[in-house]
This record gives C-alpha cells, sequence and structure tokens, in this order.
C-alpha cells in the first residue's frame, strides 16, 4: 500500500465531494487527485530527490504531499518559523531536493546548494496546466513517504522517517473508507511539518471528509472560521484547546455542529479537559497519544472513555481522565524496566510499542529492534484495565538520592492548586542527592509563598517529591506548536542556582 | 495473479472495484461474479454474464477477508457480484468500531 492511492481510492468513489476548502468553491477530490497527478508529472522532470514544503499550511499542502507521493519522492515540510540561518541549514540538508515555497518566503531560501526553490503560486499554476493533467505519472516503487525533522528540543534536528507502508497501515487500521457524512468538516491548525498535519490528511482524505485549513492559529480565528464552516472534527495541541476555551467561555459561541474535538501532542492539564466537557457537552473528546516515529496515534482515549471518567466516582475510574487510554486493536504496548524485563501494570518504566505503523527509524540511523518493539523514551505505567499513563520524556525523570521522580505528578498535583496557572518541574543538579527538585511557576493574584505551595505537595504526595527550588514566572517558554521547552528552564534555573551559590 | 498490497483489481462480470489491503501468503486467485478478476488497468471483455452462486454483491467500504490465504481487499467500488478466492466464497468483515483520533 502507498499513500498516493488513498487519494486514488477517494477520487474513485467520490469525485464530486468537497476534500479541501468552502463547499462553495472548494476542490473536489476528482479535483485534488488530477492537481496532484499534474504536479508528480512536473516534479518528475525536475529530477531527483526530496519534494520540500515550506509554507503555511493550506490546500497546496495535500496537493505536493500526494505529488510526492505519486511519484515515490519523500515529502519534506519544514519548519517556516525557524531563522533563516536554521531553514537554509536544514533546507541544505535536504539536497538534491525541489522546494515548494510561499511566495514571500523565497527570499529566505535562494541560492541553497541542491535545493531548487520554486514559489507556491508557480506551483499551484502548474498543477492546474493541461499538459501536466494529461500526462501519466511515471510507475514508480514506493518507499520512504515522508522526512520529518524532529522540533531539536533536545539537540541537533534528528529526520524520521515515515514509509509508505507505515502510514497507509495507520490509515488503513484506525478509519473506515468513506465513512465520513457529506456534511462532514475537519479544520486544520496544526502547521504542516508536524505529524498530526500529515495524519490529518491522509485520514480525512480516506474518511471523504472535507478539510479546512486555518493557516495561523488565535484562539479567536479558530472559533470564527469552525463556526463559518460548520466544522465538525478538529485536532488540537493542549495550549490551543485552553485558549479556545476562553474565548468560547468570553463569546458564549458554542459550536453547536462541532461533533469531535482530539487533543495530542502534549500532557494535557485534567483541569482543562473538564472545562471542556462542561462547555462543550455536545462534543466528543478524544485524546490521542502518538509521536512522529509511530506515524501519530498508537493509544486513544475515547469520547465514552472521557464520560465514563468524568461521570465515575470511583477514583481508579476517575483519574483514567489523565491517561492517553489505550492502544489501537493494531498495535501492542509494553512497559519496560531499564533491564529490558516487562513490568505489571501499576509499575512505571518506559513505553514500548510494536505495530506495523511504527517507523521509529531516522536517516541514517534505524532504533526499532530486531522484533519490532520501539522505545519510545516515554516513561509510563498502565492500570489494571489497560490504560496508559504517560509521565513525560524518560530523560526529564528526576533522580534524586537514587530515587526516580517522575515530573507530571508532581505538576499535576501543583495546577491542582486554585491560583496555579501553569507549572513545569525538572531536577536541577545537587551535590548530597545527585539532583532536586525545582519547578518554575506561573500563579496568579501575585503568588502563594513557598511554604503554602509545598505544603500542597506534601500533603499530596512523599516529601521526596515537594519542589526545593521555586522560580516564580509570568509564562512558561513553548514552541510553536506547544512543545514545552522543559530543557531551557533547566538551563535557566540551574545557572540561577550556581549564581546565587 | 499476484494479489500485492495497494495492487487494484476490478470485477469482469460487475463493477466491483477492490484494493488488496493484506497479501496471500502464496498464489492465489481472486474472483469476483465467479470469474477471475483483472487489474485496475486492463479492458473488460465483453459478454461474461454473473454467476448466479457469486451474485450477492459487494458495497463500497466494506473489507472481505479470506481467514483461509490471508487476503484482505478493501471495496472501493460496490456492484453486483460477490467475491471469491479460488473458488471459496469470502463474506464481509464485521466493520469493527475504530477509535478515530485525526
Amino acid at each position: 500500500m502507498h499513500t498516493a492511492l488513498l487519494l486514488e481510492m477517494a477520487a474513485g468513489a467520490l469525485a464530486d465531494r468537497t476534500a479541501t476548502g468552502p463547499v462553495s468553491h472548494g476542490v473536489t477530490y476528482a479535483e485534488l487527485a488530477a492537481r496532484a497527478r499534474a504536479g508528480g508529472v512536473w516534479l518528475h522532470g525536475q529530477g531527483g530527490g526530496t519534494v520540500v514544503f515550506i509554507g503555511l499550511n493550506g490546500p497546496m499542502m495535500p496537493v505536493t504531499l500526494f505529488a510526492s507521493a505519486e511519484i515515490a519522492r519523500p515529502f519534506a515540510p519544514l519548519n517556516y518559523r525557524l531563522q533563516d540561518a536554521e531553514l537554509r541549514r536544514l533546507l541544505a540538508r535536504t539536497a538534491p531536493s525541489v522546494a515548494i515555497v510561499d511566495d514571500d518566503m523565497m527570499g529566505r531560501v535562494e541560492g541553497v546548494e541542491g535545493a531548487l526553490v520554486v514559489a507556491r503560486s508557480k506551483f499551484e499554476a502548474i498543477c492546474a496546466d493541461p499538459q501536466y493533467r494529461e500526462a501519466d505519472a511515471p510507475d514508480a516503487d514506493h518507499d520512504i513517504a515522508v522526512l520529518l525533522f524532529t522540533s531539536g528540543t533536545t539537540g541537533e534536528p534528528k529526520v524520521a522517517v515515515l514509509r509508505h507502508r507505515h502510514l497507509a497501515s495507520y490509515v488503513i487500521s484506525t478509519v473506515e473508507f468513506m465513512h465520513a457524512d457529506e456534511d462532514e468538516a475537519t479544520l486544520v491548525s496544526v502547521p504542516p511539518y508536524h505529524i498530526a498535519g500529515i495524519a490529518a490528511v491522509l485520514t480525512s482524505v480516506y474518511a471523504g471528509r472535507r478539510t479546512v485549513y486555518l493557516p495561523t492559529f488565535t484562539p479567536e480565528a479558530w472559533v470564527d472560521l469552525a463556526a463559518e464552516e460548520a466544522i465538525t472534527h478538529a485536532m488540537l495541541v493542549p495550549t490551543m484547546l485552553g485558549r479556545i476555551l476562553d474565548v468560547l467561555e468570553k463569546t458564549g459561541e458554542r459550536l453547536p455542529a462541532l461533533r469531535s474535538l482530539s487533543y495530542g501532542g502534549g500532557r494535557m492539564p485534567q483541569a482543562v479537559v473538564e472545562k471542556a466537557l462542561a462547555l462543550l457537552p455536545h462534543v466528543d473528546f478524544v485524546n490521542g497519544y502518538g509521536l512522529t516515529e509511530t506515524s501519530s496515534t498508537v493509544a486513544v482515549l475515547t469520547a465514552d472513555d472521557h464520560r465514563a471518567a468524568i461521570s465515575s466516582d470511583d477514583p481508579a475510574v476517575r483519574r483514567r481522565l489523565g491517561s492517553v487510554g489505550r492502544p489501537l486493536p493494531a498495535i501492542e504496548l509494553e512497559i519496560r524496566d531499564p533491564d529490558g524485563a516487562v513490568l505489571p501494570a501499576g509499575q512505571s518504566g518506559e513505553v514500548y510499542v510494536r505495530g506495523e505503523q511504527i517507523s521509529g527509524e531516522y536517516l541514517h540511523k534505524k532504533v526499532l529492534q530486531d522484533d519490532g518493539w520501539f522505545a519510545t523514551n516515554d516513561a509510563g505505567w498502565v492500570d489494571d484495565e489497560g490504560y496508559l499513563f504517560v509521565e513525560g520524556r524518560l530523560d526529564d525523570v528526576i533522580v534524586r538520592g537514587g530515587e526516580n521522580i517522575s515530573p507530571g505528578e508532581i505538576e499535576d498535583v501543583l495546577r491542582q492548586h486554585p491560583r496555579v496557572r501553569d507549572v513545569a518541574v525538572f531536577g536541577v543538579p545537587d551535590d548530597q542527592w545527585g539532583e532536586k527538585v525545582a519547578c518554575a511557576i506561573v500563579c496568579e493574584d501575585g503568588h502563594p509563598s513557598t511554604d503554602e505551595l509545598a505544603g500542597w505537595v506534601r500533603s499530596r504526595l512523599r516529601s521526596t517529591k515537594t519542589p526545593e527550588v521555586w522560580s516564580f514566572r509570568a509564562a512558561l517558554p513553548y514552541n510553536d506548536t506547544g512543545k514545552l521547552l522543559r530543557r531551557q528552564l533547566k538551563a535557566e534555573v540551574t545557572a540561577q542556582q550556581l549564581a546565587d551559590a | 495473479m499476484e494479489l500485492k498490497p495497494g495492487s487494484r483489481w476490478k470485477s469482469v462480470a460487475c463493477d466491483t472495484e477492490v484494493v488488496v489491503v493484506r497479501a496471500t501468503a502464496g498464489a492465489a486467485q481472486l474472483e469476483c461474479g465467479g470469474h477471475p478478476m483483472i487489474a485496475h488497468t486492463e479492458a473488460k471483455p465483453a459478454g461474461l454474464a454473473l454467476s448466479e452462486d457469486h451474485s450477492v454483491g459487494t458495497q463500497a467500504g466494506k473489507r472481505f477477508a479470506d481467514d483461509v490465504s490471508g487476503l484482505e481487499v478493501l471495496c472501493t467500488k460496490g456492484g453486483k457480484g460477490s467475491l471469491s478466492i479460488d473458488g471459496r466464497a469470502i463474506g464481509a468483515k464485521e466493520a469493527k468500531k475504530l477509535p478515530a483520533s485525526d
């Protein structure tokens, strides 16, 4: 299977249905397929290599993705928000390549050796040109579908390799072909270089669901567009959902057409989920957990799981609102200790997954084990019913005097304090214990005393888990896809500690 | 016929079209309406009638799986014929409720 086939199938079965854009003047599935084919024919004539996409998300993203797939070239969307020098460096790493670039970004990337840059408007015209539309796309062996640069919060960005078989497996095992009703529409507000942006294109096409793009996210614009386009489905990262709820609260808008909101890509504060369920009772909330290297989602907390948890008096059921649900049917999941032994329910270790959609591969480096298991580098545990609780990146676990302390648990407790708005917990070096627990915290109305906050944690968790270092801040740093920049905080607070010593 | 994943086939006796989702372990012949299916790009021969024994029909969007050979196909276009493999009828898979997250 390959991803171009997903569009061919949709174009065959639902030719006249709107694939992208508004119903009144959107692009049908037949037209999307025709544009992608024309784009592919033209790209094929430009010589070998990767097809790079630099620009805002929009209808040309699926055209370019499928054009690349049509001729079996890797599709590599780059983060246009990077500094020019960094963007040019990543573009150079894709050479030889053809880059489709937003017209107003052309000046930022011209002259990179090995990369032919083409303005988006020119490529758009090519995709409408009869001489390419009427040509046959060449036969090709489909191998690498997508190359995604990791965000590089842990160092030099790595290139994750997603092959056609991984992405097609994910789509086919999680979505029923053309099951979407004609009035369904999904709003994509994640950037094109995020795995969720790739997955959204493939699953929407296969389901037969119209896709509407919000090129630049603001919560107000998201709400306006969702209302205007009668959006039924959307995927959000946690920070987006919180900000959208604030707007809904303020304006009174309740988005009656909305049916399903899925969220993922980071830790979602339980208070935000509870607020969302209360504010939008007509909406199904779905939490998806996955990584770039796993072709997006591997575990799902379904809408029914959300409802069961919120209405339960049983603390074990109720706390599942903070879990990422259970593995997809096609995914095996294990929790292992550092020696590789599988741990029973209730014990924390590293999350391992296996399945046909798991790539576990970077350019020039395969990290998938021979038996197909992939170590996610996430710490977590499962409860008796198999619900997975993700505690954060394994590298973020604090080791204090030989005890492993996961930041997530402490953050959850602090977030429940009425005056705490946001918090990040991490380890800083300590002469006596190796590491000690530190936190960066955002409070309302000034801030409570550190004694009060420490007491709040100590009364709910073991004393060793109580933060010893407190850094009060106006806001915490996040990257543009909502990922907390924990290492930046850790470096700052560590430097401050050394300066104070 | 090589039933590779992603390969597309059409019926000679009705409108049915399928795509192979999971390949067979060994060689096998996929049929619809009682006749071997042909590659999606091939021209349909005229005059082949639907066999009454293979006329339950197919529906677009449904998946069909054969436990014996391991073959799984997805119907992309429905028709009057029904699918079989080496003469053995293959039924539609129960549509399982899938936890979509996108």
